[in-house]
């Protein structure tokens, strides 16, 4: 099992209406900048047997805040103090060092395997407390309870939803002993915690979680015949959904997660959208054109399903009604645009377009039409929004070997996932998790 | 666009079809060519006649099980055809015979809309191999997109050798 290296870089992107010129700068942006906040994140303090000190949540809530691009947490030997208790916090000593906002909180040992985990947020220059949160953890919960923590403290600065307690889901291909291995990855959201859920010397595709984030549904081609799995993660028992002759592919989760949206190809090859209820695997045909159908996704609301279709010539985004009826296209800027995943407000489009010979990630504003390309790639694929519909997940290329980044939706802030061994590709944000 | 294409694809089947014959090796019973050398000794010409003349066969060395396309495109290249149609001579004479046809792409573009271009390039081929007299039970299609590729690289060499369908027996 490899390790996420994070390395993080960030990328400003000038950008203007589409046709104008557009200037990428590669910059790192040093505080102010690009309004970097700078934040102090104290030393959580411990109360309980010293031999059995647990996580560092403070390092955790720091690690998640500097990933998000949006802030920069001052150095441990800086601080002027280091106080666990809010009556302790002297805003004068932070006010000094320009830090704008300060987390403080300990952990106390409440039984063999139980904690009291509790922080506090505090204004500098409003010298008060924006948040302050108390959390029963035990040592298995306690990284979740960290990036809880800081999904509350980055909401509470930003206004945005945080989605550190999320998980994602990617495909790595490894070559091992001259076979090719194929592996379905779950990993916290900043890479830790991976469990490979799925492995096989067959081709995986195109994961997809259910809207509890509790099962995933992904393409396997066990037996050179490609099928639909749905796995639920905690137990790993899975079932074959769809295995009808010719082509089974691209699930996706219907916002109620009883149905899957797939692919179907038929034994004469005609790829079209269909709806399959996962209990009864009964399935409902939505389309019927004889070009390629394919990449179907849900709208949040339930009402239509995105998809891919070649039927003007080149791969363009349609959508049709969940209740069928006639298809609409969606897209008409430049010659290929696949892969169609809304945002889960609604709001934006992302998909796979090709730039002048270049296969990169484009979101449209789906109120002004507008498409703002989001990555810089020449071959980047799988595009994934986040929970908050804030930043998105995509695969790009590093050298031979397919790696993950991740890019705000208004294409400020960029990060990078190297990761250490094989090639990581489909990468899919998971739903909000539930407690 | 993709009826243009199968309209195109059905002409060139019934072109096919149309000079199957022809291009097919069958040794013709009736043929009257003087052809052996055994009887040269009846008139002996000092040598010159012991010949054999060296029949035209387009079908000659090994058969290959990999049929590669264009860039974007699933029709069949023009020498492809008769390669597709001498499987379908030995599937229509063998009804053992089983065949999986293996789709792929190369690397450009979505996952899942590749799985769709490989197997619009597995098809191509199998109603070729249909039309020629192979039997729909003889023929399974599956499609590995970009999944499986041939060539690992990312140059235009390596996508062409990427866009192909394998013609496997299985049986």
């Amino acid at each position: 099992m490899h390790r996420f290296a994070i390395s993080v870089f960030f990328l400003l992107l000038v950008s203007m209406p589409l046709g104008s010129a557009r200037a990428e700068l590669d910059i790192e942006i040093t505080q102010g900048a690009g309004h970097r906040t700078p934040v102090a994140v104290v030393p959580f303090g411990w109360v309980g047997n010293a031999s059995d000190v647990p996580l560092d949540i403070a390092e955790v809530i720091s690690n998640d805040l500097t990933r998000s691009g949006r802030f920069a947490p001052i150095a441990i030997r800086d601080m002027l103090q280091k106080p666990t208790e809010g009556v302790k916090v002297d805003f004068d000593d932070w006010s000094i060092l320009g830090v704008e906002a300060v987390i403080i909180g300990r952990v106390t040992q409440t039984g063999a395997n139980a904690y009291k985990v509790q922080f506090q947020l505090f204004d500098v220059f409003g010298r008060d407390q924006l948040v302050g949160y108390s959390m029963p953890a035990s040592r298995g919960t306690m990284r979740r309870i960290a990036h809880r923590a800081a999904d509350m403290i980055y909401e509470k600065l930003t206004g945005i939803k945080g989605v550190f307690d999320t998980k994602v889901a990617y495909v790595t291909a490894q070559l091992r002993a001259g076979k090719q291995y194929y592996s379905l990855v779950v990993s916290d959201q900043d890479g830790e915690n991976e469990h490979t859920i799925m492995e096989s010397t067959d081709p995986i595709m195109s994961p997809a979680w259910s809207p509890d984030s509790r099962r995933l549904a992904y393409v396997s081609f066990e037996g050179n015949k490609s099928s639909v799995f749905v796995q639920t993660l905690r137990t790993g028992n899975r079932s074959q959904v769809s295995n009808k002759a010719g082509i089974n592919g691209a699930p996706s989760f219907s916002p109620d997660g009883r149905k899957l949206v797939v692919t179907l190809g038929g034994i004469d090859g005609n790829l079209d959208i269909y709806v399959l209820d996962i209990n009864s695997r009964q399935t409902r045909r939505l389309t019927t054109h004889r070009a390629i159908d394919t990449e179907g996704s849900w709208s949040p609301d339930g009402r239509y399903i995105y998809f891919t279709s070649d039927r003007s010539g080149g791969p363009q985004i349609y959508r049709v009604s969940t209740n069928g009826g006639s298809v609409e296209r969606i897209t008409y800027e430049g010659s290929y645009n696949a892969r169609p995943r809304l945002s889960p407000d609604g709001l934006k489009l992302a998909m796979v377009h090709n730039d002048r010979g270049n296969y990169r990630i484009a979101v449209m504003d789906m109120e002004r039409d507008d498409l703002l390309i989001l990555s810089t790639g020449r071959q980047d694929e799988s595009p994934s929004f986040a929970p908050n519909s804030d930043t998105l997940i995509y695969a790009t290329r590093q050298g031979r070997d397919g790696v993950l980044e991740t890019v705000s939706a208004d294409g400020l802030i960029r990060q990078r996932m190297a990761s250490g061994q094989g090639d990581v590709r489909e990468p899919v944000w998971s739903p909000y998790q539930r407690f | 666009m993709p009826q243009y294409k199968l309209f195109i694809v059905s002409l060139l089947a019934v072109f096919l079809t149309s000079c199957a014959t022809p291009s097919i090796p069958d040794p013709d019973p009736t043929d009257d060519t003087p052809t052996n050398g055994t009887d040269t000794d009846a008139n002996d010409d000092g040598g010159l006649g012991a010949g054999e003349p060296v029949p035209y066969d387009p079908y000659a060395g090994e058969l290959t099980n990999i049929i590669y396309f264009e860039f974007d495109s699933s029709e069949l290249r023009p020498a492809d055809t008769d390669v597709v149609a001498r499987h379908a001579v030995q599937l229509a004479g063998n009804s053992i015979l089983r065949v999986r046809l293996e789709g792929h792409a190369d690397e450009r573009g979505s996952r899942e809309y590749n799985i769709g271009l490989g197997e619009r390039r597995s098809q191509t081929v199998r109603r070729m191999l249909l039309i020629q007299g192979a039997s729909i039970s003889q023929i399974s299609t599956v499609s590995f997109g970009e999944e499986r590729p041939a060539a690992m690289g990312s140059s235009e060499a390596d996508y062409a050798q990427n866009r192909r369908v394998e013609i496997l027996y299985t049986d």
